[in-house]
């Protein structure tokens, strides 16, 4: 897949960083302002995506972004296992899932005990498995085997 | 409020009926984004931002990606005739008035359009903030009432995803 | 009453398209419709006139919240629709290199 024209690629070096930096401030701001892990994950894997198709895949080296990504996907989820796992070891009386941090006061933006852990988690499974879907599905598929 | 959730609702549906009855493949993905960005208004009118935020950045890679699948295949679609006698107009008639009578049956128990909060919620949001800790009811609730329906949902997103590498055939080949 | 109404409307147009519609992109925009229709119809349940939005902060001090307990079960299936419609999308893009055609009528050989 080509690139695009060097008008293009001079924006798009200059708006990608913007946009993965306020996809982090959805995410981490979570339990304060409307957003949360889904819609700030996409974000941040949207301006990944914004990449790839302003500069072409022959000019990325892509081959082994697809697996790195991956992995990415795969440890966001362990970590959001173990936390919750965590809540048997901790907290009170062996409950699954309990929210055992500190609660701090409300409004703050370090309060509400595991939950911007939990954003922060999701953040980063929902954005590397959008980045993997988008390259498997459109740059990947010309190279299928029979 | 009300006329303009009715506009919207009207669009959407007028939306729908052009995209599944287009020719060309490209005209009917392009009006199949009315629908999506319509249900992001409506989201909007009925105060829910969280939702809005969520079904655009959803909506526009669904767009992307169908527009891809569409233009590296075939975009018209074969057209042959096909009977519509009196009996399928008249079959089509029956079933939608069933149905919307059986819809009324069932929703017959529903308070009217805006009147009172669930019974469950009450003991959401009243305790809620102090329970939680955090400031956004919604968040509060994905994440610590109800984590197990957040865990499914995770769980979900990473099989599709591994359902969508093997279907591809890109994992899983030894040579 | 009449709003309820209309968003059945849309499950019934989205309905349409899967029974009768040939082409395959066609069938998976009908799905797509369809579960449009039930996010909105969920969302609608919980609306109380005069609601506003469910966040604290400190200068709304004790006011009528719109319900958030439908708005997070609509979060999550917002989320599981794009995964089930690109799985579909996947699926296919894979019956078109083998049968060349998005014609469900000729797709009719079941090996390979």
């Amino acid at each position: 897949m080509k690139g695009m024209t060097i008008i293009v690629k001079k924006v798009t070096q200059i708006i990608c960083s913007v946009v993965f930096l306020y996809g982090i401030y959805i995410v981490v701001h979570g339990h304060l302002t409307p957003g949360g892990g889904f819609a700030g994950g996409v974000i941040m894997a949207g301006s990944f995506i914004f990449l790839v198709i302003s500069f072409g895949s022959e000019f990325l080296a892509l081959r082994k972004e697809e697996s790195g990504s991956s992995i990415l996907e795969s440890s966001g989820i362990l970590a959001f296992l173990i936390i919750s796992v965590l809540g048997i070891a901790i907290g009170g009386a062996g409950i699954f899932f309990v929210n055992f941090l500190p609660k701090g006061v409300v409004g703050r933006l370090i309060s509400a005990g595991t939950i911007p852990l939990f954003n922060i988690s999701v953040g980063i499974e929902v954005a590397a498995a959008f980045l993997t879907l988008f390259l498997a599905l459109l740059i990947y598929k010309g190279e299928v085997e029979e | 409020m009300w006329i303009l959730l009715f506009v919207i609702l009207v669009l959407m549906i007028g939306g729908a009926i052009f995209s599944l009855e287009a020719r060309d493949l490209l005209s009917a993905v392009i009006a199949y984004g009315i629908v999506g960005f319509g249900l992001v208004i409506a989201f909007m009118l009925l105060q829910a931002p969280d939702l809005a935020l969520v079904q655009i950045v959803v909506e526009t890679i669904t767009l992307i990606i169908m527009i891809a699948v569409i233009l590296n295949s075939t975009r018209e679609e074969l057209r042959t005739k096909s009977r519509k006698t009196a009996i399928y107009i008249v079959g089509t008639l029956i079933f939608i008035g069933l149905f919307l009578y059986f819809f009324n049956r069932v929703t017959g128990g529903l308070s009217p359009f805006g009147e009172h909060t669930l019974r469950m919620s009450k003991a959401y949001i009243e305790p809620g903030a102090q329970i939680t800790g955090s400031a956004n009811l919604v968040t509060g609730i994905i994440f610590d009432f109800r984590g197990y329906d957040t865990l499914g949902e995770a769980t979900i997103l990473f099989t599709a995803v591994i359902g969508v590498l093997t279907v591809l055939r890109l994992k899983g080949r030894k040579e | 009453m009449i709003i309820y109404f209309l968003c059945i409307l849309l499950f019934l147009v989205g309905l349409y398209g899967v029974v009768t519609k040939r082409n395959l992109i066609k069938i998976v925009i009908g799905l797509a419709v369809m579960e449009y229709s039930v996010n909105l119809f969920l969302t609608l349940i919980g609306y109380v006139e005069g609601g506003t939005v469910p966040i604290l902060s400190s200068e709304v001090v004790k006011r009528v919240f719109v319900d958030p307990l439908p708005q997070a079960m609509v979060l999550t299936a917002i989320v599981i629709g794009l995964a089930t419609t690109a799985l579909l999308l996947a699926i296919a893009i894979r019956i078109y290199k083998r049968y060349n055609t998005f014609d469900i009528r000729e797709i009719k050989s079941l090996k390979g």
